[in-house]
């Protein structure tokens, strides 16, 4: 099974740094308070906290994305 | 049947000014006339030619992808922001030989199925945008309505693909989030075939001669050639036209005796990375080959740094300008970005904070794919290649100070 991905909109996010409290298993923060979110891929047995930490973003910047991968041309720049 | 394989700056001088569309097809002949769709795709991505707006993705493929989408009504964008400061090689092509680009955007157009076509042209390169109107004028019959030209406000990140489907639908040049890219949804909702100018150009050559003739150029691994910006301490600067595969040292001899010695080469430009000049000289500019190599030949910048400047010195001049060029909208950008041009900045000026080289060494693992659009990546990439490279002159200007020349560095005023 393809595990789903969480990411995070990188433009609406601001850095309150809640999902990293609420899924320390695959968020860490950087010095500014920013998501590291690794690969994302989330396994199975945290999807609900990962459910959990999307819900919680104040801003809604935060994305579960069930596990298929999209195509389309360069993913580069 | 053409005997002599032309290039893409072949024909007048380019001090002649902009080829008229007479002297353009006196030298090249038209365009093919019937032109298939499906045989113009399949064509392209014979050729195996890759896009020379930096990230090198195959042509063919994605103007496939665009097709398979468009309907009818796709737009194509073409894309001479060239905001890269070591290169020049795109406003060039476009105030030189603005046929070819129009040839290839209308190429393009047909192959993907596209009413539109957008000019996006960098709005510091009046030259190119001159010569672009003026072709424009002369093939009026051939284009109607469907081409104008956008003027591309200045700023490194206004050439992003985002940014510049962003720019001609709402006059805002910052990136968007993906998804949509611009294939899905870019101009007016449209999809969208963002190409940079020198790969519409090179389209309008392999249409004319075949995707064979195109692949029986290339030394190395990627068949082809392309364009060039060469800088530094050499007689000669500027644009070239080169064979892939050709090796650094060619190029540096192409541009003349070096007129110093020489410490690293900038290859790909801002995006790109640093190389020792001992390893790079033999190094071929072959894309699949820097790729294998942990290099890219990105946007065809080769830039010489003369062994008397300080390759920390250097670092910290590109990443201050990388700092101030984001686009201010994603916190890892802006604050990350900022903080490795200061570190960096620190270092180089004799300033530097005990743990700053502990610390840009982390940062620089923690830029990638940090933002909407990979202009952090790009930062990171510099940057790592600066700590490899010239890692004993970091170390250097950490701990004892001085530079290579034994200098003790002094605060920076
Ligand atoms: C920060 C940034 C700036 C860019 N600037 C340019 C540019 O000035 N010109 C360009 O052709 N591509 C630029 N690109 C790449 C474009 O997003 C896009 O990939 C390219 O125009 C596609 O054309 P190609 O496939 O022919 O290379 C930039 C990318 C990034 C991330
Ligand atoms: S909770 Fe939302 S806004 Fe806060 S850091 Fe996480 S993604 Fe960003
Ligand atoms: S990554 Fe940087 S340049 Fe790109 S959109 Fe975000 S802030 Fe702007």
């Amino acid at each position: 099974m393809v595990p789903d991905v969480i990411s995070v909109d990188r433009i609406r996010c601001d850095g309150h740094g809640l999902c990293a409290e609420l899924l320390p298993e695959l968020i860490d923060l950087d010095d500014w308070g920013y998501p590291l979110l690794g690969g994302g891929h989330v396994p199975y047995h945290l999807r609900d906290h990962a459910k959990r930490a999307v819900a919680a973003c104040p801003v809604q910047a935060l994305r579960l994305q069930a596990g298929v991968k999209t195509a389309g041309p360069g993913r580069k720049a | 049947m053409l005997h002599r394989k032309p290039g893409l700056l072949d024909g007048p001088p380019f001090a002649a000014g902009a080829e008229s569309l007479a002297a353009h097809h006196g030298r090249l002949g038209l365009l093919p006339a019937r032109r298939d769709r499906l045989e113009l795709v399949a064509t392209v991505e014979a050729s195996g030619l890759q896009g020379r707006g930096g990230a090198g993705f195959p042509v063919g493929r994605k103007w496939r992808t665009v097709a398979e989408r468009a309907r009818g009504h796709a737009v194509v964008l073409a894309n001479g922001a060239e905001g890269e400061p070591l290169s020049a090689k795109d406003r060039t092509l476009m105030a030189a030989r603005p046929h070819l680009v129009l040839d290839g955007a209308l190429l393009a157009a047909d192959a993907v199925g596209a009413d539109r076509i957008v000019l996006y042209v960098g709005e510091e390169h009046h030259t190119a945008a001159a010569a672009l109107d003026r072709a424009l004028g002369e093939r009026r019959r051939e284009f109607g309505r469907r081409a104008h030209l956008v003027q591309a406000p200045v700023g490194y990140v206004s050439g992003e693909e985002t940014a510049a489907v962003h720019y001609v639908n709402e006059a805002d040049a910052r990136p968007t989030t993906t998804p949509p890219r611009p294939f899905q949804a870019g101009v007016g909702g449209r999809a969208t075939l963002v190409q940079n100018v020198e790969s519409l150009a090179l389209t309008a050559l392999i249409a004319r001669f075949g995707d064979d003739w195109y692949r029986a150029a290339g030394r190395g691994s990627t068949a082809g050639s392309a364009l060039v910006t060469v800088s530094g301490p050499v007689p000669y600067p500027g644009v070239r036209e080169i064979e892939l595969g050709t090796t650094v040292g060619e190029v540096a001899a192409a541009a003349g005796h070096l007129r110093e010695p020489l410490e690293a080469v900038l290859v790909g430009g801002y995006f790109g990375a640093w190389a020792p000049i001992e390893e790079a000289w033999h190094a071929a500019l072959d894309p699949a080959a820097m790729r294998a190599a942990g290099l890219a030949f990105g946007c065809g910048v080769v830039g010489f740094l003369p062994r008397e400047v300080c390759g920390v010195t250097a670092t910290a001049r590109i990443l201050r300008y990388m700092a101030a060029a984001s686009s201010g909208q994603c916190g890892p950008c802006v604050f990350g970005l900022a903080a490795v041009a200061e570190a960096t900045t620190r270092l180089a000026t004799g300033a530097a904070f005990r743990d700053d080289l502990d610390r840009l060494n982390r940062w620089c693992g923690q830029l990638a794919g940090r933002g909407a659009c990979r202009h952090p990546d790009g930062a990171g990439g510099l940057l790592q290649s600066a700590l490899s490279v010239f890692g004993a002159e970091f170390a250097a200007h950490q701990w004892q100070r001085r530079c290579k020349h034994g200098n003790l560095l002094r605060k920076a005023a």
